[in-house]
C-alpha cells in the first residue's frame, strides 16, 4: 500500500504518481498522511483506486476525480470534488463552500456539515450530506441529486435547472424558481439507493424527506418573471 | 410670397433622441425585455486608427522586404509551463463556443489557424472532438459556467485559459438562447434542449485573486504543470487586473476591450460597460513592467483587431500577441453582402447583422440550424482564414520593417504618435508633431 | 485580497508563545498575500500608562524623537522601522502633539495593550524584521496583503487602527468605499490611501465615536458597506469576526480549551498546539462573533 507523507513529499509528487496509474494497476490502495490543510490533494485521478487521506485537507481535494474512491478522514476546504466525473469522494468531517461544485457524476458523501453553495452548478453528481448545508446550495443546479439529512440554508436551489433536491430538515428559504414537489415512490427508490451508497442504511423514514426542484418558469424569459432575475 | 415660403423650417432631429434611441424606446415599450444581440461595442471609440507609425527617416533605417527578415514567432507560457505554446504568428483565434458557432465554423477556424501556425480557443460550452482534431494548438477555457468542463479535455488541451470575463460584458456571464440549444449543444452543456440558458457571472468555486491563485495551482496539479495557464479579463481595471493575474500565478494575461464580440448579451451591457481596447494596453504593460514581468508573463490583447496595422500597434504598445474573434468570423463569410437579400428578410443589412443569438445566420456561422450551417464549407473557410492571417502578418511585418525592426516584438511605443488628444492620453504616446502626452507629467 | 489570522489565548501559559504561533500562521498565508503584512499584538498593560506604536518613514530618527520627548517616554523598544513607547496617561496628549509635528514619524496605533507593526514585503520577512517570534501577549491578529485596487505601500498595509486598542484587518473587496469615504471625510475623518479597508476601519471608528459598541458598529457595516468582506477586529480584550451576507471569501475558526483561532485557510491553523482535537467550523455570514477575556 503506497503511503505518502505530505510533511515530507510535495503534493505535486503525490498527484503525479496518482496520474501515472493505469486502469490495471495493482497499487489500488493509497494512504496519504499529514495533509494539514494543503490544497489540491489527490486531484485529477483517473483510475479505480482508493486513497485514504488522514487529516484535514485544503481546497479542491479530489478535484475532477474519475473512478477513484477518495476518503478524507477529516474536514475538507472549499471545492472538494469540484467537477468530479465519477467515483466516490467521502468526507468524514465537514466540507467548506462549493462542495461538489459543477460535479458531473459520481457520489460525494459528507458525514458532517457542508457550508454555503453545496452543489453549486452541479451537472449530474450525486451529493449526500448527513448534516446541514449552507445558503445558496444547489445554485444553478443542472442535474444530479442533492440529499440533505439536516437543514438547508437560505435560497436553496436558486435558479435551479433539472437537479433533484431532497431535504429532511428545515429549509430556511427557497431560491428563485425552486419549489417543493411531491415525493413519489420512484423518488423514494432513488433516495434509498443514494443513502445506501452513502452508508446510511435503514433507520431513516424516507417519508420525512421533502423534494424540491425547478418550477421551470425561468426557462424562457418572460417580463412577468423579471423579479426573479 | 417669400414670407409664406420662409415660414417653414426643415425638420430637425435630436442628437440625443436620435433615430436609434427612439426606436429602442419603442421596442422596449412593446416587448418588456432588454435588447439582446451579438458582436462588440459598435459606437465610435478611440481606436488604433488614431495612432500612426513613425517610419524610417534620416535617423532610422528600414529593412529590405523579403531578404531582411522580420520574425513573427512568439512563445506563450514561458513562466511556469513545461510545454509553452509556440506560435508562428502573434495572432490567435479568441474563445468562441460551439453553440454560439456552428460545428463547421469551429472546424474552419481550426483549419485556418493550424495552417497559419497559431492557436484557437474553445468557448463557453466545452471542447468538441472536431475542434481538437482540426486545431494543432488548442486553448481550453475554464469559465464560470463550467459547461462541458472535464479533465480529459483539460489534458488534451495545449493551454488553459481561466476566464474571469470578456470585453463585451465585464461582469456578465454567458448567454445562449433556446433556439441555439440544439440536442448536441444541450448534451454538451447538460441543459434541457431549447431553453434559454442562464449563466453564472462568477466562478462557482473561487472569488478573488487570492483564491484564483489556489485554483490555478489546482489546474496545474491536474495537468502535471505541463500547460500554460492564461487569465482572461474584460478591460475594466487593466493595471490592477494584470498585476493580480501575475500575483495569482498566470503565465499569460488576456485583456479584451469593449469592442470584443460576444455571441449574445444585453446591448446596454456591450455599449456601456468596459474600456476601449486602446486604453487598456498601456496600463496592463505598466503593471507588468513594475513587477519585472514584461515579456515574462505574456500579454495578449483582443477587441476590435482588424488588420496588420492594429496588430503592429498592439505589439508596439507592449503586447506579446493579439487575438481575433469578430474579424475571424468575417473572414469566414459573416455579414457578406452576397447574402443581402437574406439579411433584408431578417430586418437588417450586410455589415449590420448582429442578431447572432437568434441562430438564423445566413452565412451558417452563428447558427445551429444544420441547413444553414451546411452552407459554410469548413475547408474553404479554413483557407480564407489562413489567407487573412497571412495578410495581417505581412502587413505587420511591412510596418515593422519600415520602422527598422527585425522582429515584431521590437516595435515599441516610441514608434507611435497619436492623432487625437484622447488617443494620445489612452495609448500614452505623444500627439503627432509634439512631445505632449496628455495626463503624464513632464 | 488577502489572508487574515487571529489568535486568542485562553490559557495564560501560552502567552510567551503568542508571537511564534502567529508568525507561523502568517507565513503559511504568504502566497495569498505577498505584498505586505502586519499584525497587532496585545500584551501586558501598565497601570496609568498607554502604548504608542510609531513608525519612521524615510529620514525618521527615533533617537532624536526620544530626546525631544525626554521623560515622557517611560520605556521604549525599537523593532526595525517601528518603535513602541510607553507613556504615562497624563502625558499622552502632549506626546501625540509632538509626534504630529514630526513629519517623518507616524503613529500606527495606540492603546493600553495594543502594539501594531506593519511593513511592505513578504509576510515571513516582515514578521522576522519585527521579531514577532519573541513577542508575548494574550491575543493577536494579523494580515497578509495582496493589493487589489490600491498601491502596495506601507500606508495600504493592514491592520488599520479604529481607536485605542482597536484595529481591523480585511479580506475581500468593497464596492462602495469611495462614497463612504467622502461621507466620513465630511464627518471629520481623514484618510491616507485609496484603500477600501481603510474606509471600513474609518466607518467602525466613526460609529463607535457616535456611541455604538463594537458589535453594533459591525452590524451597521452590513447595511452601509457593499461588497465582499471578512473583517477581524482586534480589541483590548479579544477579537470579533464578521462575514458579509454573500460570504464568498473563506473563513475558518478553530477552538480548544487553550485558544480560539481564526484563519482564512485551515492551513494557517494546522500547526497550532492541539489542532487535531480542536473544534473546527466556519462562521456564518452576516453575524458578528466575538471572544473576550472577562
Amino acid at each position: 500500500m503506497p503511503t505518502i507523507d505530505l510533511a515530507r513529499t510535495p503534493v505535486r509528487k503525490l498527484n503525479n504518481a496518482l496520474h501515472e496509474l493505469r486502469a490495471d494497476t495493482n497499487e489500488t490502495h493509497w494512504r496519504v498522511l499529514n495533509p494539514r490543510g494543503l490544497h489540491a490533494v489527490a486531484v485529477g485521478i483517473d483510475a479505480p483506486v482508493r486513497v485514504d487521506i488522514e487529516g484535514h485537507v485544503g481546497y479542491y481535494c479530489a478535484g475532477m476525480n474519475k473512478r477513484a474512491h477518495v476518503v478524507v478522514r477529516g474536514n475538507a476546504g472549499p471545492g472538494v470534488a469540484e467537477n468530479m466525473m465519477s467515483g466516490h469522494v467521502h468526507v468524514q468531517g465537514d466540507a467548506s463552500q462549493a462542495a461538489g461544485a459543477s460535479g458531473c457524476g459520481g457520489l460525494l458523501t459528507i458525514d458532517g456539515n457542508a457550508s454555503a453553495r453545496c452543489g453549486i452548478s452541479m451537472k449530474g453528481i450525486d451529493i449526500v450530506v448527513k448534516g446541514a448545508v449552507g445558503h445558496l446550495s444547489a445554485f444553478m443546479a443542472q442535474g444530479g441529486n442533492l440529499v440533505v439529512l439536516g437543514d438547508a440554508g437560505d435560497a436553496l436551489g436558486d435558479s435551479i435547472y433539472e437537479a433533484h433536491l431532497y431535504v429532511r430538515g428545515c429549509v430556511k428559504s427557497l431560491g428563485a424558481d425552486c419549489v417543493e414537489k411531491p415525493l413519489q415512490d420512484r423518488h423514494k427508490a432513488v433516495l434509498r439507493k443514494l443513502l445506501a451508497g452513502a452508508g446510511v442504511n435503514g433507520g431513516i423514514d424516507l417519508g420525512g424527506f421533502r423534494r424540491y426542484g425547478s418550477a421551470r418558469k425561468l426557462y424562457h424569459f418572460h417580463i412577468d418573471n423579471v423579479g426573479s432575475y | 410670397m417669400a414670407q409664406d415660403r420662409w415660414i417653414h423650417t426643415p425638420p430637425r432631429k435630436s442628437a440625443t433622441f436620435d433615430d436609434y434611441s427612439i426606436a429602442e424606446i419603442r421596442r422596449a415599450a412593446a416587448t418588456g425585455i432588454y435588447d439582446i444581440r451579438g458582436a462588440g461595442a459598435k459606437r465610435k471609440l478611440p481606436h488604433f486608427d488614431d495612432l500612426l507609425f513613425l517610419g524610417a527617416s534620416i535617423s532610422r533605417y528600414p529593412l529590405e522586404g523579403y531578404r531582411e527578415k522580420c520574425a513573427t514567432d512568439v512563445a506563450i507560457g514561458t513562466r511556469f509551463a513545461k510545454k509553452p505554446v509556440r506560435l508562428k504568428i502573434p495572432i490567435t483565434i479568441a474563445g468562441m463556443s460551439f453553440g454560439a458557432l456552428s460545428g463547421s465554423a469551429k472546424e474552419a477556424l481550426g483549419r485556418g489557424a493550424s495552417a497559419a501556425g497559431t492557436s484557437t480557443t474553445t468557448g463557453d460550452g466545452g471542447m468538441t472532438a472536431e475542434e481538437r482534431a482540426h486545431s494543432t494548438i488548442l486553448v481550453y477555457q475554464v469559465l464560470p459556467s463550467r459547461y462541458g468542463m472535464n479533465p480529459d479535455d483539460l489534458r488534451k488541451a495545449d493551454a488553459i485559459e481561466v476566464v474571469v470575463g470578456q470585453g463585451a460584458k465585464p461582469g456578465g456571464g454567458g448567454m445562449l438562447l433556446g433556439q441555439k440549444i440544439s440536442k448536441r449543444v444541450a448534451e454538451m452543456r447538460r441543459l434541457p434542449e431549447g431553453i434559454d440558458q442562464r449563466s453564472a457571472c462568477r466562478h462557482p468555486d473561487w472569488t478573488g485573486p487570492d483564491d484564483l491563485e489556489i485554483k490555478i495551482h489546482e489546474l496545474r496539479e491536474i495537468t502535471d504543470w505541463e500547460k500554460p495557464v492564461y487569465v482572461k479579463v474584460g478591460a475594466s481595471r487593466p493595471y490592477y487586473d494584470t498585476a493580480l493575474a501575475v500575483k495569482a500565478g498566470a503565465d499569460a494575461v488576456v485583456i479584451d476591450g469593449m469592442q470584443g464580440g460576444t455571441a449574445a448579451t444585453q446591448e446596454v451591457f456591450i455599449e456601456n460597460v468596459g474600456l476601449p481596447t486602446l486604453s487598456a494596453i498601456a496600463p496592463a504593460v505598466e503593471a507588468l513592467q513594475e513587477l519585472g514581468m514584461h515579456r515574462k508573463v505574456q500579454l495578449i490583447v483582443s477587441g476590435g483587431i482588424r488588420n496588420g496595422a492594429d496588430v503592429a500597434k498592439c505589439l508596439a504598445l507592449g503586447a506579446d500577441a493579439v487575438s481575433i474573434g469578430t474579424a475571424a468570423l468575417i473572414a469566414l463569410g459573416d455579414n457578406d453582402p452576397h447574402l443581402e437579400d437574406e439579411y433584408r428578410a431578417l430586418g437588417t443589412t450586410a455589415g449590420a447583422y448582429d442578431d447572432w443569438h437568434e441562430g438564423r445566420d445566413p452565412a451558417g456561422i452563428t447558427t445551429q440550424d444544420p441547413v444553414l450551417a451546411a452552407r459554410l464549407d469548413p475547408v474553404a473557410g479554413g483557407r480564407k482564414l489562413a489567407n487573412y492571417l497571412s495578410v495581417m502578418t505581412l502587413e505587420a511585418q511591412t510596418i515593422a520593417r519600415s520602422c527598422g525592426k527585425s522582429h515584431l516584438h521590437n516595435l515599441e511605443p516610441e514608434d507611435l504618435v497619436a492623432l487625437t488628444v484622447e488617443a494620445a492620453a489612452m495609448a500614452r504616446v505623444p500627439l503627432a508633431g509634439t512631445s505632449w502626452i496628455p495626463g503624464r507629467a513632464g | 485580497m488577502c489572508g487574515i489570522v487571529g489568535l486568542f489565548l485562553k490559557d495564560g501559559a501560552l502567552a510567551p508563545k503568542l508571537g511564534g504561533l502567529l508568525a507561523g500562521m502568517l507565513a503559511t498565508l504568504s502566497d495569498r498575500g505577498p505584498d505586505s503584512a502586519g499584525f497587532a499584538v496585545y500584551g501586558e498593560a501598565q497601570p496609568n500608562h498607554c502604548k504608542l506604536t510609531l513608525r519612521a518613514t524615510g529620514d525618521g530618527d527615533f533617537a532624536r524623537l526620544r530626546r525631544k520627548l525626554a521623560d515622557a517616554v517611560a520605556a521604549h523598544q525599537v523593532h526595525d522601522t517601528h518603535m513602541l513607547i510607553t507613556v504615562p496617561r497624563d502625558r499622552e496628549a502632549a506626546v501625540v502633539a509632538t509626534i504630529a509635528e514630526t513629519p517623518e514619524v507616524d503613529i500606527v496605533g495606540t492603546g493600553e495593550r495594543m502594539a501594531i507593526f506593519k511593513e511592505v514585503g513578504r509576510p515571513d520577512e516582515v514578521a522576522a524584521r519585527f521579531g514577532l517570534e519573541r513577542m508575548a501577549g494574550t491575543h493577536a491578529i494579523g494580515h497578509t496583503r495582496m493589493a487589489t485596487e490600491s498601491a502596495v505601500t506601507i500606508d495600504g498595509a493592514h491592520p488599520f487602527t479604529t481607536g485605542p486598542d482597536q484595529c481591523l484587518v480585511h479580506n475581500g473587496s468593497l464596492s462602495n468605499h469611495n462614497a463612504v469615504r467622502r461621507e466620513l471625510m465630511h464627518h471629520g475623518l481623514s484618510f491616507r490611501t485609496e484603500n477600501d479597508s481603510e474606509v471600513a476601519a474609518g466607518f467602525l471608528t466613526w460609529q463607535m465615536r457616535q456611541g455604538a459598541s463594537l458589535e453594533q458598529a459591525m452590524d451597521a457595516s452590513l447595511g452601509a458597506l457593499d461588497g465582499f468582506y471578512t473583517f477581524v477586529v482586534g480589541t483590548a480584550s479579544g477579537f470579533a469576526v464578521l462575514r458579509d451576507p454573500i460570504a464568498c471569501k473563506p473563513a475558518v475558526m478553530a477552538e480548544t480549551d487553550r485558544w480560539v483561532a481564526f484563519g482564512t485557510e485551515y492551513r494557517a491553523l494546522a500547526d497550532l498546539p492541539g489542532i487535531d482535537a480542536a473544534k473546527v467550523w466556519e462562521p456564518e455570514p452576516a453575524r458578528v462573533y466575538s471572544w473576550e477575556r472577562r
